[in-house]
């Protein structure tokens, strides 16, 4: 045990907590057999509250690669190793993650438990859809393996934590022939062209759009849709890219809205030409926020939150423009806007993404957030869309559950397998999970 | 490729250790106690690092097995780390001499015993290095782990005796000191988190020591001072404290 306090990466809410590791099977038990109450914890690359509670169940040592199958990419991993290990692994040897976020610097248990998404979910759909068995402990100590289809599989794969810890999984992997992406660059006007862009370029493996969210009127929904593929170059010789690091807090005054201004437009403009076409890195095209270390403390000890939500298809557009009007107004919002077009939804109770569009933003920590927060929720829920949890941490419990039909289900297991008595996080306890 | 010897390689020091050696293209072989539970370690290194790993049996208190389990080894490695030990509640030292027995017999009786042997083939080789995980408790005796404490400094003056006769053979003895670190030792004790190391920043430490041939390294750093002042303590003045 040890006193801490862990925050995620949003470095907000804070709070005390005590962690504990395990080193093997029979001291994780005894742990959870004591009579406190636990929430896993990977690598901290949530943003909210879901990783947090006093006591924390701390996987990141748990982390030894237990198979891999160079000849069928299958790789057996404990719960703790972070996808950056398994790359530096399987890229040399022609292989790579079936599905990856934005970030490398997770925990494949993270990536379970959140269910999370990448660039290419239109084709490939989330990383449960890659893991072909997990063992899960329960609150009782038992291990269950679980495979797809098993009301624990659909429970635990976006079921943040709150099932019982995730042990190892066996994954499959993607066949490459490079390091390098092939990646084409689209200007875009606006949100109709944006959304002209995704339709036409849907066949690309990856797809992803930086938007600009301070842009008004017409302008409304300008973007840079990226596009690619990996190249057929033969060159895997893969290294991780060295990293910048940010030593403390920066000051808060930094971020105000004028550098989210300059930063915008920056972006938007460096690209004259209206489509542009490059090779890149795994790490540039997948990862370009990892070459920054800690850069969540650009904003400052407060701390910030990332807003994402998701919208069905039919009625992202009409959707989308009324929230961006809205962010436009209050001239909140950061440079950091991710816009995605993602494919069919998949079976689990608790993940994320729906087919439609979904937009990802940074907002600084200030009293003056949670007013226009609710706001946008309001909208969302009226568009019949929902809020990603991982990136949550002060969502209402009303609007929550609007988004999550599938909720009732989830809860119904809990109670069933005695999860409720046993894991809880902060954010569970905020929407009655 | 080079093999380096860890004992004690279920200690949580040792296997961050382990790591770091292996990622640096070190083979290994790794003994301790009910070896084999270090299986997945063992794979895991392999997948990982490409490199070899043998896990041996090894009781550090069968002081009698030792020549043979240097014997039985077919391969001899060009560095051996020793991180076997044992520390217990002082109080339970002081009424049961069994426990005061072990924590001296693993801490610096199996030390000595292992150690004599492998300095003698180093020697003869004109190579190697020896890492020995001793403590800052045996800086200074005191009266809430001297048991543990006494053993730790019989096991740091051997080392570094052990320095200044393989000086000239071209050996490398390196004396760990760690502060506090958490690991299986220290579980059940609330540390004071600015002064405990995590086992990987003690293994991060102790390889580049051994590279860099240090003589004694303080682990976290600030150790180093913490202890100079602590030894320069006056006895009149230290008897009356409760540190
Ligand atoms: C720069 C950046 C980019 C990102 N991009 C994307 C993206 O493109 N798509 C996307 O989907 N997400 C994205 N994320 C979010 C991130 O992928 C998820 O939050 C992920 O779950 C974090 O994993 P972690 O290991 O850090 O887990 P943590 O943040 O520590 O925990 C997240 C959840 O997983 C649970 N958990 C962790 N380990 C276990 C376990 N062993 N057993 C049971 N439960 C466990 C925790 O209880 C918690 O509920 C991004 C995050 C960052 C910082
Ligand atoms: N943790 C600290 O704060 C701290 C501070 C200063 C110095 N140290 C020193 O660091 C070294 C490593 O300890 P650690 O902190 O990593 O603790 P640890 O995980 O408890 O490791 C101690 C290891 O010693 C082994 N051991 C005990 N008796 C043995 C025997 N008779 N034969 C073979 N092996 C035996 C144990 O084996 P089993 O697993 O089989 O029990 C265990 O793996 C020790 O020398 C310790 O004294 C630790």
């Amino acid at each position: 045990m040890q006193n801490s306090n862990l925050t995620s990466w949003g470095n907000y809410p804070k709070l005390k907590n005590k962690v504990y590791k395990f080193r093997d099977l029979d001291s994780l038990k005894n742990l959870l057999a004591s009579n406190k109450i636990f929430i896993a914890y990977g690598n901290g690359r949530s943003y909210g509250d879901s990783a947090l509670n006093e006591h924390i169940i701390y996987t990141k040592n748990w982390n030894y690669f237990l198979d891999f199958d160079e000849v069928n990419g299958i790789l057996h991993v404990q719960s703790g190793v972070l996808l950056s290990e398994i790359l530096d692994i399987i890229v040399p040897k022609g292989w790579f993650l079936k599905v990856t976020p934005g970030t490398k610097l997770i925990t494949v248990g993270g990536a379970i438990a959140s269910d999370v998404h990448g660039k290419n979910h239109h084709i490939e759909g989330c990383f449960s859809e890659s893991v072909i068995e997990f063992n899960l402990m329960l609150p009782n100590g038992e291990i269950k393996n679980c495979q797809k289809n098993d009301e624990l599989f659909l429970a635990t794969a976006g079921g943040m934590g709150l099932t019982g810890i995730i042990l190892d999984a066996k994954i499959a992997l993607k066949k490459i022939n490079s390091k390098n992406i092939n990646q084409t660059t689209i200007k875009t006007k606006n949100l109709k062209e944006t959304f002209e862009a995704f339709e036409k370029y849907s066949e690309m493996p990856y797809s992803v759009a930086w938007i600009d969210c301070l842009a008004k009127d017409k302008n409304i929904g300008r973007s840079l849709l990226m596009v690619g593929d990996f190249a057929n170059d033969g060159d895997l010789n893969y290294k991780s890219k060295q990293k910048i690091n940010i030593p403390f807090n920066l000051p808060s005054f930094l971020l105000n809205n004028i550098t989210v201004k300059i930063f915008n437009w920056l972006y938007y403009h460096k690209n004259y030409k209206q489509i542009k076409t490059q090779k890149v890195e795994i790490d540039s095209f997948f990862y370009p926020l990892d070459s920054i270390d800690n850069w969540n403390r650009i904003y400052g000890s407060n701390g910030f939150t990332q807003y994402q939500f998701i919208l069905p298809k039919e009625k992202s557009f009409s959707g989308l423009s009324e929230i961006l009007e809205k962010i436009a107004e209050s001239g909140k919002g950061s440079f950091l806007a991710v816009l995605k077009l993602y494919g069919k939804q998949n079976n689990n109770y608790l993940s994320f993404p729906i087919e439609g569009y979904s937009l990802a933003l940074d907002f600084k920590i200030e009293d003056s957030l949670f007013k226009l927060l609710d706001d946008l929720d309001k909208i969302v829920v009226k568009y019949g869309g929902r809020i990603y949890l991982t990136k949550d941490s002060r969502v209402k419990k009303e609007f929550f559950k609007k988004g999550y039909p599938k909720i009732y289900k989830f809860k119904e297991i809990r109670s069933k397998n005695k999860m409720n008595d046993k894991f809880e996080s902060l954010q569970s306890n905020r929407l009655g999970i | 490729m080079n093999y380096v010897l860890i004992i004690g390689a279920k200690s949580d020091i040792a296997k961050e250790l382990a790591r770091i050696y292996a990622m640096n293209n070190f083979n290994l072989i790794l003994a301790g106690r009910e070896i084999n539970s270090l299986n997945d370690l063992s794979q895991d290194l392999k997948i990982r690092y490409k490199i070899d790993v043998q896990l041996v049996e090894f009781n550090i208190t069968d002081f009698e097995s030792h020549e043979s389990f240097f014997n039985d080894l077919i391969i001899k490695p060009v560095g051996i780390i020793l991180s076997a030990g044992f520390m217990t509640d002082q109080k339970v030292c002081e009424i049961d001499f069994d426990k005061s027995l072990n924590t001296i017999n693993v801490n610096y009786v199996g030390a000595v015993s292992i150690l004599n042997i492998f300095a003698n083939l180093f020697e003869q080789n004109k190579n190697g290095f020896i890492i020995g995980i001793s403590s800052v408790a045996g800086d200074r005796g005191r009266k809430a782990n001297y048991i543990y404490g006494s053993a730790k400094a019989g096991f740091s003056a051997y080392l570094s005796g052990l320095r200044n006769r393989l000086y000239k053979s071209n050996v490398h003895v390196l004396t760990v000191k760690p502060g506090f670190v958490y690991t299986k030792m220290t579980e059940h004790l609330n540390l004071p988190e600015k002064l405990t190391a995590q086992p990987d920043e003690i293994a991060k430490d102790i390889f580049h020591a051994q590279q860099i041939n240090i003589d004694v390294l303080y682990s976290k750093w600030l150790w180093k001072y913490i202890m100079l002042i602590i030894k320069h303590i006056p006895e009149t003045i230290f008897k009356k404290l409760n540190i």
